[in-house]
């Protein structure tokens, strides 16, 4: 969106009508045409109907019986539970990924070695999986039929329509986000500076949290912030394993879906209302990092990697 | 696989290498294995019957149907999309950029229930397309519908830096040399464009066979009809029968690998050809 002062300068500068102020080229000395307004119809049309109309219409319906249905519907002890597990699983996960996603990125963005395409590849992997296939890989190792799960049910361990189950898959779902966005940024940041710092006689870890760290923080902000996003709504992997018995092992996403199917719509929307609020601010805050992460350089080219998740 | 370094001062390799290679292996190595050693018990005959029975092969077909043509719709809406949103300022443009993103950041089953309310035939835009004689939600078009929004951002994501490092100069230049505005897309945007779009197709195909949550509320999920092949690996593991389960997700994962084969081979082939 231009600011109007700008479009003001620009009408000095070239001729144009009342169309520029609302859409034109942004170069060229040529005025709007009607190929140019077809073209952004068409886009705002397209992105219209199926993100923004979509977007409206979950807060639409989830106030559509009131401010007092809504929050009895977000507060019922079912819906409390389901969002405490969500918390639950997105802060044991989060924590984990990111640590893996450190080391990952350590180990390739700043030694040379053989494999390292190899080790790149499994590291995007679960991005190539359909979340469904994640979930039952789970079920396969440990479910009542699977290769370990019988012995460990045997004794007394359960993962398989459980809580262990549900960190599982959604720590298979997420584990590449901050690992991808980290390598690139280790690599593009280079070693000089930390080699530096060792010959200063600094310690590993220390010039680890004083050196490479700052560094990269933008780059470690934004997988966070996706693995986040992800975590919180995943939902074919963990409906795979949880079973999704209400007040046990529903998370939020599998929770829409218990009130989904029983025709109690507007609290489906109510729950959903809450996770696409996290969408949003998933959205702005990756607006907001992603302009420190560097759009359109080298680094971020991972920011359009991500697009494989 | 031969992890060995190259001589660097920095510490702390094999510790970050041993973390992650513990970590793949434990929670995706270990774990994909089983899909493999799970359809070499089965055998070939037993795979096989499972893979070409007539509710699993409708639901390739619809899976891998209904994925491709809504890649396709992705691929060209999703090309003008980026083209506007790189080319013009328009009132609104900041805020569709942004909202791009957003089947990357709603939950799949939030998308699932919004959807099916919107286009069942008395939702907001399925209400105009009754009349009409389109039925939308719980038929195969509905399934289409759903991968579209999954498919948007893979898409505009990948053509618009591609978009953006194009020099609008280049374009001028051609016309200034009295290249007409068609000519000069063909010629001088097109090569440039064929290879991030292409890309974006395959991302967002390869997604769409996998893709769960957002399909099965829309879908109505009659056998033979409206259902896709991961709900009835769902429906298999839900009744326990895993080597039926497996045999339908190995299908899947194979076509993915493909598909993502065919991405890295088409970056390559690119990288080469332009990086001169």
């Amino acid at each position: 969106m231009s600011a109007p002062d700008r479009s003001l300068v620009g009408a000095a500068a070239r001729p144009r009508g009342w169309i520029e102020r609302f859409c034109r080229p942004v170069s060229g000395n040529r005025r709007t045409s009607f190929g140019d307004i077809a073209i952004v119809a068409i886009s705002a049309l397209f992105l219209g109907i199926f993100l923004v109309i979509p977007l409206a219409t979950i807060f639409s319906l989830a106030l559509k019986n009131g401010i007092h249905a809504y929050f009895r519907a977000v507060t019922e002890p079912y819906a409390r539970s389901a969002i405490w597990l969500t918390f639950v699983t997105a802060a044991v996960v989060l924590p984990i990924n990111l640590g893996f996603g450190l080391a990952a990125g350590w180990a390739i963005g700043k030694f040379e070695f053989r494999g390292k395409e190899f080790l790149t590849t499994l590291i995007d992997l679960p991005f190539a999986v359909s979340p469904v296939i994640g979930g039952m890989l789970f079920v396969l190792l440990f479910g009542a039929q699977g290769i370990v799960g019988p012995w460990l049910i045997a004794h007394g361990v359960k993962i398989i329509f459980a809580k262990p189950g549900i960190i599982l898959a959604t720590m298979f779902v997420t584990s590449p986000f901050v690992a991808r966005e980290l390598i690139p940024v280790m690599q593009a940041s280079g070693s000089e500076e930390e080699q530096a710092a060792i010959s200063l006689g600094a310690g590993g870890w220390q010039t680890f949290f004083r050196v490479t760290l700052p560094n990269v923080k933008w780059g470690v902000l934004y997988g966070v912030i996706l693995c986040n996003a992800r975590a919180i709504g995943e939902f074919g992997a963990v409906s795979v394993v949880s079973g999704n018995i209400s007040g046990l092992t529903s998370t939020m996403p599998l929770y829409i879906e218990v009130l989904y199917d029983d025709y109690n719509f507007s609290a489906a929307f109510a729950v959903s209302s809450l996770l696409s609020l996290v969408a949003v601010l998933t959205l702005v805050a990756k607006r907001i990092v992603g302009r420190h992460v560097g759009v359109g350089t080298a680094a971020s080219a991972s920011a359009d990697e991500e697009l494989a998740a | 696989m031969a992890l060995k370094q190259n001589r660097s001062i920095l510490p702390g390799f094999g510790l970050a290498m041993g973390i992650t290679v513990a970590y793949l292996s434990v929670l995706v190595l270990i774990p994909l294995s089983t899909i493999f050693l799970n359809t070499a018990h089965m055998g070939w005959h037993h795979f096989w019957s499972v893979v070409t029975s007539p509710r699993v092969e409708a639901a390739y077909r619809i899976s891998f149907g209904a994925s491709f043509l809504a890649a396709i719709i992705d691929s060209m809406l999703g090309f003008i999309a980026a083209w506007a949103l790189t080319r013009y300022r328009f009132i609104g443009a900041g805020i569709l950029d942004a909202i791009v993103d957003l089947p990357f950041a709603l939950p799949t089953s939030v998308a699932g229930i919004t959807l099916t309310a919107i286009f069942a035939n008395n939702g907001l835009i399925g209400s105009l397309l009754a009349p009409l004689g389109i039925r939308v939600a719980f038929t195969r078009l509905g399934i289409v519908v759903a991968l579209i929004f999954v498919g948007v951002p893979f898409v505009v994501r990948t053509v618009q830096p591609v978009l953006q490092e194009l020099d609008p100069e280049l374009e001028e230049a051609a016309e200034t040399l009295g290249a007409t505005r068609a000519r000069t897309f063909a010629r001088v945007i097109l090569p440039a464009i064929v290879p991030s779009v292409l890309t974006g197709f395959a991302l967002a195909f390869a997604r769409g066979l996998g893709e769960y949550g957002s399909v099965i509320f829309i879908s109505g999920n009659m056998p033979l009809r409206t259902e896709i092949a991961p709900l009835l690996i769902v429906i298999e593991l839900e009744q326990f029968d895993y080597r039926a389960a497996t045999a339908i997700a190995l299908v899947v994962l194979l076509a993915s690998f493909v598909i993502l084969l065919a991405i890295n081979l088409l970056q390559r082939w690119t990288a080469r050809t332009y990086a001169l």
